[in-house]
This record gives structure tokens, sequence and C-alpha cells, in this order.
């Protein structure tokens, strides 16, 4: 199975990946390559058998909800891009 | 200088420990000679992204003031240690490898770095990584390619190479990595030193940053086993602020490393003697296993029959958590942001465009592939399926036997450059240690050996959840009977 340029245009966009037209050509090279290795699974015969997404048996770990000190808003702000006050600045949404 | 302390830099964490509590070193002395170490040699061997000299030997000079005054120290006391860039330190520079975090410096400490700092640990700097920990060689970093201290022609191996090439290089005597697929296991291996991958949820995870979640644990590099069991009794222990790090007991990890464990049952599997096994790395670890045989262990053959399909679980599994965990790299909240723009999507798309390495980005996309609307069944679905048939292969093989045993790596260390173009070719380079973090087990690699090249072989040791004490203590057995880890790489 070859998965086309169209195909890697639809993931970068999914991905929110802006790909160079060469990175494009080439990423639909590779993707085939691997995925032709990846369905060496379709061999496996996983009737009835319960997918294992995490290895530890926990779920819904709760703790108390106690109020109690944070990083600052200096300190959450120091490493943005774009500072606005006391907010993250973007590009604008609304035109 | 007393013959003691000769060599500083070739020395254990327990030895620096020992000369410093009998008065014979003072800390700032062993952290200047490893920062001499570091200048002497990283600009071949190339650990090192970001050294914290001038902190470093004020850490050490408050350790040493403390000791003149009877204070109580930490268990990890003027011990120099380097930690991989992926682990934050409040106030030091934090890249992952990656041109997108260029700038970025974490507000606060990870869980590890925090046990460090109390067990009086002196951190000399980051080191190097493939970019977010997505890797074999370290070949994928975005700054440098850190170099085999044993052969500078070859690759150290990855993920965790600038840790493990360190600690090889004697430029620090332990240090910090993270292992999701093989990144602690395999450099240790390919470096000639120790290096351990705790169980999944034996140490927390918050303020590692994150590649896949349900694969991610930071672990150990040391010169000998003694020295792994020292940190990682640091380093192990509960934190609520990672809700998968567990409450199990952290028992004295040191406190019976020398007793041996007996009976002892070792399992063989077929699968990992197989076709791309390098000859003479076959030799090592069967006479390895001789060593551990004569020592009364019993051989038992087994199979671990899903085992050929671990490589290909993993690169669903870990790009689609990747595809995930990646998407706060949106040049809003910290990392690079790129200027021409032309609207809020497009600097998304524009940032992560050019702030992300050529690996990283197929990662990204394989995992939003495999996660996309019509393929999430026949890819991610089926890979977790599969991962479930890899967990109960080794449930059944910890049935009846106390560890498995087998290489770390098919091959010794490999040239920079040899696979960098063929991603499925450096993929295959672990397919030991893949099986292991699937299953979300404790594995150790430990040296066995060297090749007719000098370069070293390392020896995998797999144990049940949570059993790193046995694991320890049957590494130490073999450990004690052979001379490999007390070899030091010479840079020249």
């Amino acid at each position: 199975m070859a998965i086309t340029t169209d195909q890697i245009k639809w993931i970068s966009h999914l991905a929110r990946l802006e790909l160079k037209p060469d990175e494009l050509s080439h990423a639909a090279e590779q993707l085939t390559s691997i995925l032709n290795y990846i369905n060496l699974l379709q061999q496996v015969n996983t009737d009835n058998i319960e997918p294992l997404a995490h290895p530890l048996d926990v779920s819904n770990v709760f703790r108390e909800d106690i109020l109690k000190a944070s990083i600052s808003v200096e300190e959450a702000l120091s490493n943005a891009p774009n500072r606005q006050a006391d907010f993250y600045g973007v590009p604008a949404i609304f035109e | 200088m007393s013959a003691s302390t000769n060599n500083l830099t070739e020395k254990t964490a327990l030895e620096l420990i020992k000369l410093q509590e009998k008065g014979e070193v003072k800390a700032e002395a062993i952290t200047v000679a490893f920062l001499e170490s570091i200048k002497a040699k990283d600009s071949k061997v190339k650990s090192f992204l970001h050294l914290d000299a001038e902190k470093a030997i004020a850490t050490a000079r408050t350790i040493d003031s403390k000791r003149a005054k009877g204070e109580k120290l930490g268990i990890l006391a003027g011990v120099p240690i380097a930690v991989k860039d992926n682990i934050c330190i409040k106030g030091t520079i934090t890249t992952c490898g990656s041109k997108m975090l260029e700038h970025f410096v974490p507000p606060y400490d990870a869980h590890a770095i925090e046990k460090l700092l109390q067990a009086d640990a002196v951190i000399l700097g980051k080191t190097n990584l493939d970019e977010f920990a997505m890797g074999s060689s370290t070949e994928n970093s975005a700054y440098q390619t850190t170099r085999n201290p044993w052969n500078l022609d070859c690759i150290p191996g990855g993920s965790s190479g600038g840790s493990a090439a360190a600690v090889a290089a004697c430029e620090s005597p332990i240090s910090l990595g993270s292992d999701t697929g093989g990144s602690i296991r395999q450099p240790a291996s390919l470096c000639g030193i120790v290096g351990l991958k705790p169980t999944y949820g034996r140490v927390s995870r918050y303020g590692l940053v994150a590649y896949a979640s349900s694969l991610d644990q930071i672990g150990t590099f040391s010169h000998d086993v003694a020295d792994t069991a020292l940190l990682l009794n640091v380093i192990a222990g509960k934190d609520d602020r990672d809700s998968t790090c567990t409450s199990v007991e952290v028992p004295d990890y040191l406190a019976n490393l020398e007793k041996p464990i007996t009976p002892l049952t070792i399992g063989v599997a077929n699968e990992y003697f197989a076709g791309g096994l390098d000859a003479e790395v076959e030799k090592s670890v069967r006479e390895a296993l001789k060593v551990l045989e004569g020592q009364g262990a019993v051989i038992k053959q087994i199979s671990l029959p899903h085992s050929p399909y671990a490589i290909a679980t993993y690169y669903l599994v870990a790009t689609a958590e990747a595809s995930s965990n990646l998407s706060r790299y949106d040049g809003v909240h910290y990392g690079h942001r790129s200027e021409a723009h032309k609207n809020l999507i497009d600097m998304y798309c524009k940032s992560r465009g050019e702030g992300f390495g050529a690996e990283v980005k197929r990662r990204i996309m394989l995992g939003t592939y495999a996660l996309s609307s019509g393929y999430v069944d026949a890819y991610y679905l089926k890979a977790l399926k599969v991962r479930r048939l890899i967990r109960n292969d080794f449930d059944a093989a910890f049935a009846e036997c106390d560890v498995v045993i087998g290489p770390t790596t098919p091959t010794c260390a490999f040239k920079v450059g040899e696979k960098s173009s063929d991603p499925l070719a450096m993929y295959l380079s672990d397919i030991y240690t893949i099986s292991c973090n699937l299953a979300g087990l404790p594995g150790i690699s430990i040296p066995c050996g060297f090749n007719s090249k000098n370069l070293p072989i390392g020896l995998q040791l797999l144990g049940a959840p949570f059993s790193e004490e046995k694991l320890l203590r049957i590494a130490r057995m073999y450990e004690k009977e052979t001379t490999w880890h007390l070899k030091r790489a010479q840079v020249s």
C-alpha cells in the first residue's frame, strides 16, 4: 500500500505541521515503507484480545482538592513567545 | 594527592562518597576534577549541551562546609551527576535537543531533580539526546552528534547517548536518562556501562518532557551495579504529581545487593538469538550465561512468541502518543513561534514546521495517521491488542523464571551516518529493548565483553514488574565474577 502526497498533505494538516515540498514527497516514500513493515501486525490473530493501553492496572487516581500555591504569573509567562500584559499574545482570531 | 585520590574521574559514586567520608578529598575537588575532564574531552565526545560549572562548584562548596560543621548530608553528597536534557531543572535551559525549545527555561524542577538535590548530588549540566528522545544514535539532536568514547567514529546509541557517553568517558560518575523503547539500555550497552530502565511507575515522570506517556520512564547510568542501586534509592518512589507513579514499597536496593539469588532460573528466549544477531555479541552473551550457570543458575529455554511484532507495535503506540503529546508545541505558551504567519492556524503550522526536525515530524505524521478517522482500528487499536499479547508472553515467562536474559542490542556501536538515512534500519537496532517498555517491565543492561574492534557488548536482564531488587542482585552476581565494569574508555 502506498501513501500518496495528497494523503500526506491531509495528515500534515491534521497535525498542524507545515511541510516543505521536498519534505512532502520524502514523507510519502518513508511513511509507505514504515507502514509496509507495520502491516506485519495483520498476521497476528487478536480476536477476543483486550487492548492494553497502559502497563499498570490503575484507573481514576484521585486526590483531595486542596488549594495550594502554584507557580507565579511571572514564572508561567516567562517562556511566552508573545506576552500581552498578563496574557499570552496570539494572532487575531476574528477578522 | 594520595594514591586513593588518583584518577578521581575513574571512580564510582560509592568510592567518591567513601573518600569524602574518610576526609581524603573534598566535594569541590571532585567536581573540579570532573569539570576538567569535560573540558579536556568534551570537544571530541560532545556529551554535554550545557554545563553549569559555577553552580556545580558552589553546590560542592556548600556540601563541604556542611560536612565541616558536622551537619547531616544526603546519600549522594558531593557526587557529580549529568542529566539528560529532557528532564526539567528550574532556571536551567532544557532544549530536548530541539530547536523548538532552544530558549526554554523551566519554571520548576522535575521530581527526580528534587530528589537529587535533597540527596546533595552536584548537577554538572545537561546532556545531548535525539530530539525529544526520538532516535537511537543522538544523530537526531538539533545541536550535535555525541560520539562513542570507545571509538569516536561510532555513535554512542540513543536517545540518552549524551548521558551514556558522559559516564563512559569519565566526564561524570553517574547520570540520568529516559527510556521509551531502549533509550537507556541501548546506549549503556554500546558504551560499556550499566543502564537501568525501572518498572513503569517506579520513578515519577513529573518534569520529564513527555514523548510517549505509557512507555516513558526515567532511569540511570553508572559504571557498576552498586551505583545503579544507590541512584535508584534516590529517585524511586511515590509522587502525587504523576498519577501513574505507584505507592509500591521501595526497598533499599543496596542492602542485599551482594546476596545471590538462589535458586535462580534464567529464561533464555529463542527469539532473542534469531537472525540479525552479530556472532561476536552472541558469543559474549552465551559466555555470560555460563558464568551464571557456574553459580548454580538453571537455564530454561522459553519462547516470547510475539516479540517479532514488538517494533511494529511500538512504532504505532509511541507515535500515536507522541502526536498527541507534542501538540502542546503550538508557539503560544513556550517554544518557537514563527514570525511569518497569516493567521492563528498558519502560525501553529509554521511554528511546528520550523521548530521540529525530520524524525520528530516523521513520528508525528505516523502517529496522526494511526489515530486518524478510518485508520484507528486497523493501526492503533490493533497495536494495543498485540501489546497485550506481548505482555502475556512475559507474564507466562515470569511464572517459571526469575529473569529473562539475552543481548541488549543485535550489534555493537555502528558508525556515525551509517543508518541515519534509513529510519527503518535505525528502528530495528532497538529490537531486543522495545518489548520491555510495551510490557512496563524493568530492564538493565550490563557490560559483558568487547568485540574484536574493542567495542563494548551489553547483556540485558528483564524482570517482572517491580522486581528491581532481584534484577540488580542477579546483575551483581554476574558482575562480581567479571571485570568488564572496571574498564574505562581512554578518549584521545
